[in-house]
């Protein structure tokens, strides 16, 4: 077992007791509700007449439903009307601060809670949603959970879980022009295999790391599931403290310090021991994009497609399978290969730097006649403030739709789906077959700027081979 | 049956030492909950239903009509063991994948491995997943293919899957086998029972004097 770890002091502090399965009863400091996991449990709650024991560390949006076009009520989908309504009822009972559509601070949860500051260092933190880990970006241990747990969490405030092995991803160097860190966390699936994170949970550091913003490091935690790490975290550093100072949930002055002190005891020690240590060399990586239906199938965008007989024994089959749904053949690269759909947006890449890096490649460009465009920004805050600084203009003007704030696109289940077997440029964190609403699309996973590169090419392109801008004059 | 059928999931747990029953196999890697049942089977707020939806774009073609899949097939009709091979149930932490897996009648899956959340679902529901080795996985889908109406004795509590003449090693992680084994999976009244504790917990924590 590691020693020293942030996982360690963490776990440490929430630990309420061992149970008789074994297993240790965590309090969680921050319990995320949205409405596609949370309706049965509070409905199992109901049955068994219990109350939800901490309201005030339990907090509500809504996202995977929501339509990101016209949003009046009733919704046009009587689906998702009846599961925000289901929604309203529940919080509005157990008295759950919600942001919903109305505040002004709606978004996809893993947007909202960063943004608002509920997200904070040394906290536990649980959701209904296997993109919980995204929060460890912070230094919190957060990790998802199931709808029979997020009962639990209502009722008792805590989780039933068993400790597990960490292990330490090390990013080295610097990363490259046009290289970002959702190329990191592509490459490390690819390394370690997406069951590699099977009983882990992955701290990630190193240089590379190091330098990145939070919202870098959010898209690397986010997707450590896909790894098969239920949680994955990144120690807290002042690039943590002051992206939290002065938001909503964060309280100022004394108390802040005071808890900025908290924050900082929990980074893993110097000398802390892992279970396992990776090294990623961070100036070796180029774009990488997926060339498959899982997120471990990837190649860097120049590489070729590997063919499947190159693989180890077990992972034949599924590259064999992938490799004729995605329509791509061995030696090939992926650069070139036709997109119809461009999507920016999701829990992984949907936050405001994000935004801002595509923005910079579309700048003066045009998307594909071929290809329908459509950006989604992570929250509410995040539109607003992208049509604050101009943002809005900059893709509307090169042909992207721009819509409202939701899951949308990353799970086709509102009304923003791929249809037949389109193939998408997409930010998101998902490539499984059907993900994007129709079973026989074809989902390419990549960055933001990547994104924007493809949709102006209509092709899977490498963003830093684009033909420069001619300078317009002003 | 598992105790939970109903989906209540409430009252005292019983305890599942052992899982009897004909199997079904469902090969490949990295099964995902999305293919288990997809999303937009989600837009509900009961459980209710689902098993109908298991695997649902895998077994129905674009108008509906029924493709070849095991969960169609009439010879694994009333099948209780899943058979799968690895890193099953990877992907979203939607516990409607275990559910529809269970309202289609599944009591227990034997597998090379399992994603965790998955795996914890499936405990909630009294699901036990049991690991196998890779060939003894596969061998145990050969048998199941050529032997529909067989029995597969999953035994939790032995760690073993025993068919036809064979008995192979298994291996249940020690808290499921614990839970399942002595009945105690009923985690919320287990943790109920601590309130105090909780309480003192949380007001140790430096973040909670709001
Ligand atoms: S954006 Fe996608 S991955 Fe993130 S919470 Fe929504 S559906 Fe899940």
């Amino acid at each position: 077992m590691s020693e020293g770890t942030l996982y360690e002091k963490v776990w440490d502090r929430h630990a309420v007791t061992e149970l008789p399965t074994g297993q240790s009863q965590l309090f969680v400091g921050l319990h995320l509700v949205h409405e596609v996991t949370s309706p049965q449990a509070f409905g199992m709650l109901e049955e068994r007449g219990l109350d939800v024991a901490y309201p005030e560390r339990t907090h509500a949006t809504v996202d995977h439903i929501v339509p990101t076009a016209d949003q009046s009520r009733p919704y046009s989908d009587d689906a998702a009307e009846e599961m925000m309504a289901e929604l309203e009822a529940n919080v509005g009972e157990a008295d759950i601060d919600f942001d919903d559509p109305t505040t002004g601070r709606q978004g996809i949860v893993h947007v909202v809670g960063p943004e608002r500051g509920l997200t904070q260092p040394g906290m536990t933190i649980v959701c209904g949603d296997s993109h919980t880990a995204t929060h460890g970006a912070f230094g919190a241990l957060a990790f998802g959970i199931g709808t029979s747990q997020i009962r639990d969490v209502l009722a008792t405030g805590c989780v039933a879980m068993e400790k597990q092995q960490v292990r330490r991803i090390e990013v080295t160097g610097e990363l490259g022009d046009g290289v970002t860190p959702k190329d990191v966390i592509l490459t490390v699936i690819r390394k370690l295999g997406t069951d590699g994170g099977v009983g882990y949970v992955y701290e990630y550091g190193g240089e590379a790391v190091e330098a990145m913003d939070m919202a870098g490091r959010m898209s690397i935690c986010n997707m450590s599931i896909e790894g098969g790490a239920r949680a994955g975290y990144v120690n807290p550093d002042e690039t943590t403290f002051e992206y939290l100072r002065g938001r909503d949930d964060v309280p100022e002055g004394e108390t802040f310090e005071e808890l900025r002190e908290y924050w900082a005891s929990v980074a893993s020690e110097p000398d802390a021991e892992y279970d396992d240590v990776v090294t990623i060399d961070g100036d070796d990586l180029e774009p990488t994009v997926t060339w498959g239906t899982t997120p471990g199938q990837s190649v860097g965008v120049s590489e070729p497609i590997p063919a499947p007989g190159d693989l180890p024994a077990d992972k034949r089959d599924t590259a064999r399978s992938a490799q004729a749904h995605m329509d791509v053949e061995p030696g090939d690269t992926m650069a070139g290969y036709p997109v119809d759909v461009a999507f920016l947006g999701s829990c992984t890449n949907a936050r405001l730097p994000d935004l801002r890096e595509a923005a910079a490649v579309v700048r003066g460009r045009e998307v594909h006649d071929d290809v329908r465009a459509m950006v989604v920004p992570g929250s509410q805050r995040v539109k607003a403030a992208a049509e604050a600084e101009g943002l809005d203009d900059v893709f509307t003007e090169a042909g992207f739709d721009w819509r409202n704030a939701g899951c949308s696109m990353c799970l086709g289940m509102n009304e923003d789906q791929l249809v037949g077997d389109e193939r998408c440029a997409s930010s998101s964190n998902r490539n499984f077959v059907g993900r994007q609403g129709s079973k026989e699309g074809r989902t390419v996973l990549m960055s933001p700027p990547m994104v924007a590169a493809a949709a102006v090419e209509g092709e899977v392109t490498d963003v830093r081979e684009l033909e420069p801008v001619p300078e317009v004059r002003a | 049956m598992s105790p939970n059928a109903d989906g209540s999931d409430g009252g005292p747990a019983d305890t599942v030492r052992q899982v009897t029953g004909t199997g079904v196999p469902v090969r490949g890697n990295d099964v995902d909950t999305d293919e288990i049942i997809p999303a937009r089977f989600l837009k509900v707020v009961t459980f209710d239903g689902l098993g109908q939806f298991a695997f649902f774009d895998e077994r129905f073609g674009d108008d509906d009509q029924p493709l070849e899949h095991p969960f169609n097939d009439d010879r694994f009709q009333g099948a209780s063991v899943l058979a799968v091979n690895a890193n099953f149930g990877c992907g979203s932490s939607r516990e409607h994948a275990p559910q529809a897996l269970m309202r289609w009648g599944i009591d227990a899956v034997v597998g090379e491995s399992f994603a965790e959340i998955f795996a914890g679902n499936c405990l909630a529901l009294g699901i036990p997943t049991v690991t196998a080795a890779r060939e003894d996985v596969e061998a145990l889908q050969a048998f199941i293919d050529e032997h529909p109406d067989a029995e597969i004795e999953v035994d939790v509590a032995a760690e073993e899957v025993r068919y036809g003449d064979t008995t192979i090693d298994a291996s249940v992680d020690d808290a499921q086998r614990r839970a399942l084994v002595d009945g105690v999976w009923d985690t919320t009244a287990l943790m109920g029972a601590n309130a105090d504790s909780v309480d003192a917990t949380a007001a140790s924590l430096p973040y909670t004097d709001d």
